[in-house]
């Protein structure tokens, strides 16, 4: 068992056990938090797989900024008082079936391909293969998202403005 | 480890985050179970570059984070929007453009 064998199925468990969490909990405010420890097993993953770049925008990204907006949805939309943060799932069963065929189709897709071999990585250092590549044959949809992100914040501060 | 272990521990959270988004009654919860999904992608794209050896994975997983970033903010928006019209935000009861 080396390093990486034992540290995928740590970062596998705690990304299953708090994927359930997430879906299950009946308190969204736990489910947030859970969000944020899959956020941060994901990116762990990356690290495992040779990206320590990624592992950073995740954590920056998502753990820091997507948990933080969920967190003021919910403070903004359930009365943190009373019953009304808990809340019940419906179609139980369907759900789980629906879920289990996908999941069932997905595998048995893999099932039918031949396993790669571990390949040497790509370069011995990815973040500066990043940083070229995104200047280099990727700079107009870099720039383009920056568009987009100036536009989905304008949009989101149109939808969540006040009428006076 | 090989691809497989990846592949097969992203599509276990990508089912896990569709019986989320099937079965929350919640706005914000139906969000969480999206946001559980795309990481699966992200993760089985990670996993690809990295046994293909091609650095377009890696790329396409940093526009797919940003992207969902963009989306959550929006999507948030809406939803507090909807509170702030119809008093919730449970999927079942915005039923405005039911025909």
């Amino acid at each position: 068992m080396t390093f990486e064998t034992v540290g995928f199925w740590v970062v596998a468990a705690v990304l299953l056990a708090g994927s359930l969490a997430v879906v299950l909990t009946p308190n969204l405010f736990h489910a947030v938090l859970y969000l944020a420890a899959v956020l941060v097993a994901t990116g762990v993953m990356f690290l495992l797989l040779g990206s320590p770049f990624l592992f950073g925008v995740q954590l920056l990204l998502y753990a820091g900024g997507v948990v933080t907006i969920m967190v003021f949805a919910i403070m903004l939309t359930e009365r943190l008082v009373g019953e009304s943060i808990r809340q019940t799932s419906r179609y139980i069963v369907n759900g789980a079936i629906v879920s289990a065929a996908v999941f069932v189709g997905i595998v048995g897709f893999l099932l039918q391909s031949p396993a790669p071999a571990f390949p040497p990585a790509i370069a011995s250092d990815t973040t500066a293969a990043i940083g070229r590549a995104l200047v280099g044959p990727f700079v107009v949809p870099f720039e383009l998202l920056g568009v987009l992100l100036v536009a989905a914040l304008l949009g989101a501060v149109y939808f969540a403005r006040t009428e006076d | 480890m090989g691809l497989h272990a990846y592949l097969v521990v992203a599509a276990l959270v990508f089912s896990i985050g569709l019986f989320g988004v099937l079965t929350r009654r919640n706005a914000v919860g139906i969000l969480l179970g999206i946001e559980l999904m795309l990481n699966a992608v992200n993760i089985n794209l990670v996993a690809f570059s990295r046994f293909h050896a091609d650095l377009g994975g890696l790329i396409f997983t940093l526009f797919t984070i940003s992207i969902t970033v963009a989306e959550v903010a929006v999507g948030l928006a809406i939803v507090i929007v909807i509170f702030r019209v119809r008093r919730t935000i449970e999927a079942d009861r915005l039923d405005l453009l039911r025909g």
